[in-house]
């Protein structure tokens, strides 16, 4: 701590020298106060005593108030109020999620009702024959004298209407029983494969050796995979692990990296494949056998994420688009051209990474046929030499938590007024 | 001979049920249960009133009724819609177009002649 000894900063902070301790080993968590005198006894920003973790908990803090109508602009700021009471904005924060992923299946079902073809299709038929039904029976019963040809005919007639009701409820009941399934899950099949790919670590020990005829094992093992969506998406991912780590056998892409550096185009030639295959690869080591910490995301042609798996020092948004100036994106608009740039996101706690970005085709060249590209960004701890090259490229997470001024990518305005 | 209704329907059972009660109440009865034509047989037929199901083969009740609208002929000719849906848009959506009535199945007979009785008057 630039030369001042623990206790002499804990004296003039006003603070015992082993309360201090547990905040410097983060088992306590500083803010309000004890933020602004540390700081000032240390002659630094307040910013820079505080983690990623606590700006990831104040920028939610922030949405949750931007999304609350009632919130008034008089309330104090985030910081002051996660400095203060930790355990509540950690349970604001939990709860402003669920409310988040409740409003989502909201959503979904709404929108079910009202644009699911094959529901209204069934409500249709089932209407249209009780209509029938109702207007033959009255018929029966409020016709005294009706003809015995007559009452014959609509006698058949609900008879069969009748069968044909029976049929059409049945036919909704089973589809609704099918859709119930989906339903239960509480996320987007996305989202499963998140919690599955988190809970794994990314790393499939099952599938390292050829052991593609796992995956089915591995399926049946997990509760996160709710969905029939979640299931095939786990499956396709699986499939492709096991390919890639064939093509790149755990052992060797270890010593590999070791030897040559976290650069994906040095592994690539190495191995003879592919960047996308080697970046996807890298993601999925094993940090328990030595592979540095390997954050990746991947989005298809319309930038929607369709991978994420976290770094930290690195924010991912877990709902809506990310920050337009990753270099993920700018791989999109210039496919095959390999990206190497270093960045930081502009919030307090992050650190410079060294992004790898490149689009590539899904499928192979056809004459006829439009390329769909998808792009891919692997995020590594700069080399000290990286780090003293250039100043990192600033950039955000997503426009509403960004602080940036001024940005030509903002597509709408920050709820962080007052900035980090 | 009463007045002329023109039923637009393509479920029979239905058509035939209608059929049977506006004929004991008096009326004279046609039927036609296609979209796709539906506009040329209203001009043919002529009917003092129509009765429209939203869910045609061939051409949906509401496209049927806005060219019965723009069309001087029969600018004015009372027309019941029927629908299986009974959510405030497509009500609102079958007003804006020029529904005379509209009526969600399922239906009893005393409300469809009931309406028509309204709508024409004997």
């Amino acid at each position: 701590m630039q030369g001042m000894r623990q206790a002499e900063l804990a004296q003039k902070a006003g603070i015992s020298a082993s309360y201090l301790n547990l905040i410097e080993h983060n088992r306590r968590r500083i803010g309000g106060k004890l933020l602004l005198s540390l700081a000032e006894v240390l002659g630094v920003e307040p910013s820079a005593l505080t983690e990623g973790a606590e700006a990831a908990l104040i920028a939610t803090l922030g949405e949750a108030r931007a999304a609350d109508e009632f919130a008034g602009a008089d309330h104090e700021p985030p910081e002051d109020f996660a400095g203060r009471f930790p355990g509540w904005a950690e349970l604001l924060v939990r709860r402003h999620r669920r409310v988040l992923e409740l409003e989502r299946i909201v959503e979904t079902l709404t929108d079910r009702l009202t644009h699911d073809p094959h529901l209204a299709a069934a409500l249709h038929e089932v209407l249209s024959t009780v209509t029938a039904i109702r207007s033959t029976a009255g018929i029966l019963a409020d016709t005294p004298a009706i003809e015995p040809e007559w009452r014959d005919r609509f006698q058949r007639n609900i008879n069969e209407d009748a069968k044909r009701l029976a049929e059409s409820a049945q036919t909704l009941v089973s589809y609704l029983d099918e859709g119930a399934e989906e339903e239960t899950a509480l996320a987007s099949p996305q989202d499963e494969l998140d919690a599955f790919l988190t809970d794994a670590g990314f790393h499939f020990d099952a599938l390292e050796n050829g052991g593609a005829g796992d995956i089915d094992s591995i399926l049946q093992r997990t509760e996160r995979l709710q969905s029939a969506a979640g299931r095939v998406l786990a499956r396709q991912y699986l499939e492709r692990y096991a390919e890639d780590a064939a093509a790149m056998p755990l052992a060797a892409t270890l010593t590999a990296l070791r030897d040559t550096g976290a650069d994906p185009a040095v592994l690539a030639r190495r191995f003879g494949v592919g960047l996308p295959q080697v970046m996807r690869r890298m993601a999925a080591l094993p940090q328990a056998e030595g592979a540095p910490p390997i954050g990746m995301v991947s989005c298809d042609a319309s930038g929607t994420l369709i991978f994420r798996k976290p770094i930290e020092g690195f924010a991912l948004p877990r709902f809506g688009a990310a920050c337009p100036k990753w270099p993920l994106f700018q791989a999109l608009s210039r496919p095959h051209l390999p990206i190497r740039r270093l960045v930081q996101q502009d919030m307090r706690g992050r650190e410079a990474f060294l992004a790898y970005a490149i689009a590539e085709p899904v499928s192979d060249p056809d004459f006829g046929q439009v390329p769909l590209f998808q792009a891919h960004m692997l995020l590594v701890a700069p080399d000290p030499a990286d780090r003293g090259q250039d100043d990192p490229d600033g950039l955000g997470v997503n426009c509403r938590i960004c602080p940036r001024e001024g940005c030509e990518g903002r597509r709408e305005p920050s709820i962080l007024t007052d900035g980090f | 001979m009463g007045k002329h209704v023109l039923v637009i329907e393509d479920e029979p059972n239905i058509i035939e049920a209608i059929s049977f009660i506006l004929s004991r109440d008096g009326w004279a009865v046609d039927t036609h249960s296609n979209g796709h034509d539906a506009v040329d047989v209203v001009r043919a037929k002529t009917p003092d009133l129509v009765i429209l199901d939203v869910m045609l083969p061939g051409k949906s009740g509401y496209d049927i009724l806005s060219e019965l609208r723009e069309d001087a002929g029969t600018r004015n000719l009372p027309v019941l819609m029927l629908t299986a849906r009974g959510q405030t848009k497509d009500r609102e959506l079958a007003e804006r177009i020029g529904a005379s009535r509209f009526m969600t199945k399922p239906f009893s007979n005393a409300e469809v002649l009931e309406a028509l009785r309204e709508l024409v008057p004997q």
